[in-house]
């Protein structure tokens, strides 16, 4: 296999697919990325809000049997498989997209994934908050929808921002993935030429700049949260 | 109510004089071994305009009683009534809208670490829907006030805990209220610091006329700044009254603990044939001349300081002393004479362990 890896033809062909398909196909992964996590973040959010705010002793506690099944029903997506996942969800990204197939349709089960997912982070960074702040509020005679959007978000955006910055690598993983069922991106370039066509050269191009653009988000997102952290001077 | 006025009614109470009236509240909170009752039967009237202590050992009820001035904690039992209106039965809205008038500080400042001093004391105007420009320059009116004019910017994060305090407070004062809660909010100071906030609050009361509720654990703050106090031990008010009678003469076993910390009658295993007076100091001008060494020699009557604890505010000595008198009744006679011959000074016979 190595003694092939960089013949003249095989560096002539890699060559050809870095020119011609490969811009595409970042700029597929990096779109199918952020417009997912975004989707993710608007379904996943205010549903992280209610697992912190809808349990007993809360700011806005809801009936038992609403958070038995809110839980049920996170754990359950979270525990679906992404591949079988996004094979499950093709009657709904016809419905939405029009078709089951190529980049922007591999968005819905990207986002179907995440949001549970995100739920769970935006859960853990909301819990940081310190209760003496909310009974502050509470003491200020703040409403519950007061609480949450005056405080309990606004206190946690250094939190939430990191979390969010682990949702996007992650999602950028999955999406990857999604190369195998006729989504687009470098996953589609990876899995196309490397695994089906044997061509190792290219699968790695791809592999590194997968991994290029998780550094860039990562570092990215680690200094948004850093700097909107206000507890540091 | 002009401030004369205000001093009178604060002498004399009448019925309608009363910015808050606790009564009969208990307050029951279900845990995994059972029943605790936090509080038991609790009866207070607080009069407007009075800066009031609540003091009390860990546990004893305080955050509680104070949670139940503004309903955070709904009692189990009893009524509370701010300026003459039952909070208790009011509805969410209601009670919103009261606890713009009864703010409350706490020992952990609990700013809003992300926002600036200015956006934090505009937060209770946000909440209650105030004008924007007018929330400003409200803000901006009591960073003046708090003394620190120059941290409208400033994150929370930047000050130290005394002036973390003074923004609480201007947060507190934003609405306008007719009542301020402090809830150990000097606990987490330094004495220099504890005193300026102290004094802060103190200049707000007589400025502004806002009744002061303090909850604490310190003495020194009731005696600092409190006009009269209650003394809470074990969920129950055990004790009642104006500052300089209760401290100086503390009746129950709670109260004297708390003033007597050091456990000062506990000290008993004296030399036999000594007999134990306390001296209690009220404000007496004596700090500054040697009582104890002046009785030797006037009066020859040789006392040992078998406990003391005393302090000076200004020039006037608080706190107590326990001295223990050998030669029988005859000295002990004598120095009771003596001591009680001096102003603010009260002198009693510790005849058994109390």
């Amino acid at each position: 296999m190595f003694d092939k890896l960089f013949s003249p033809e095989v560096l002539e062909e890699t060559l050809w697919i870095l020119q011609n398909e490969i811009p595409l196909a970042v700029w597929e992964t990096v779109y199918v990325t952020v417009l997912a996590t975004a989707f993710a973040i608007v379904l996943g959010l205010p549903l992280g809000v209610l697992l912190v705010v809808g349990e007993k002793g809360g700011v806005l506690p809801l009936p038992k049997g609403v958070m038995h099944m809110l839980n049920i029903f996170i754990n359950l997506l979270r525990s679906v498989p992404f591949l079988i996942l996004m094979i499950m969800v093709f009657p709904l990204t016809r419905l939405i997209v029009g078709t089951a197939v190529g980049t922007t349709a591999s968005i819905v089960p990207l986002v179907i994934a995440a949001f549970p997912f995100v739920a769970r982070l935006v859960e853990t960074s909301l819990r940081e908050v310190n209760p003496n702040i909310i009974e502050m509020a509470q003491s200020m005679g703040a409403s519950p929808f007061q609480i949450i959007v005056k405080v309990l978000i606004p206190e946690s955006i250094p939190s939430l921002m990191s979390n969010f910055t682990v949702a996007i690598t992650t999602i950028l993983g999955y999406s990857a993935m999604s190369g195998i069922i006729g989504g687009g991106g470098l996953g589609k370039i990876a899995i196309n030429y490397g695994y089906y066509r044997y061509k190792y050269l290219v699968m790695l191009i791809a592999v590194v700049l997968l991994i290029i653009l998780v550094q860039i988000f990562q570092s990215v997102g680690t200094r948004i949260s850093v700097k909107s952290d206000k507890r540091l001077k | 109510m002009p401030a004369g006025l205000r001093h009178i009614s604060r002498l004399f109470p009448l019925s309608g004089g009363f910015m808050i009236e606790i009564k009969n509240l208990s307050k029951e909170f279900e845990t995994a071994d059972g029943k605790v009752e936090a509080l038991r039967n609790v009866n207070l009237t607080i009069s407007d305009g009075d800066i009031y202590g609540i003091i009390g050992m860990s546990g004893a009820g305080k955050s509680t009683l104070v949670r139940c001035i503004n309903m955070l904690e709904r009692p189990t039992q009893g009524t509370v009534l701010i300026d003459g209106c039952d909070i208790g039965s009011l509805d969410k809205a209601g009670l919103r809208k009261v606890r713009r008038e009864v703010t409350m500080i706490f020992q952990g400042f609990n700013l809003l670490m992300q926002r600036t001093c200015l956006k934090n004391i505009c937060f209770p105007l946000e909440l209650a829907g105030t004008d924007k420009a007018e929330a400003k320059k409200r803000a901006l009116e009591l960073l003046e006030i708090v003394g620190l004019p120059d941290k409208a910017n400033a994150y929370p994060a930047q000050l130290s805990g005394g002036q973390q305090q003074r923004i609480a407070i201007a947060r507190a004062l934003a609405t306008e209220p007719k009542v301020l809660l402090c809830d150990e909010a000097t606990s987490a100071l330094d004495p220099k610091t504890t005193h300026s906030i102290l004094e802060l609050i103190r200049d707000i009361n007589a400025r502004l006329g806002i009744t002061v509720i303090i909850i604490t654990h310190q003495m020194s703050v009731v005696e600092e700044i409190c006009s009269r106090v209650a003394i809470l031990d074990d969920g129950e008010v055990v004790e009642e009254g104006m500052v300089s009678t209760v401290f100086s003469s503390p009746k129950s076993a709670a109260a004297k603990r708390l003033v007597f910390p050091d456990g000062a009658d506990e000290i008993m295993t004296g030399t036999p044939g000594e007999r134990r007076i306390r001296v209690v100091f009220s404000g007496a001008l004596a700090a500054k001349t040697p009582l104890i060494a002046r009785m030797a020699m006037e009066e020859q009557v040789v006392a040992s300081i078998l406990g003391a604890s005393t302090r000076s505010i200004g020039d006037k000595a608080y706190g107590n002393m326990l001295l223990g008198i050998t030669g029988g009744d005859e000295m002990v006679h004598r120095a009771m004479e003596y001591l009680s011959g001096i102003e603010d000074v009260l002198v009693e016979e510790v005849t058994d362990h109390v």
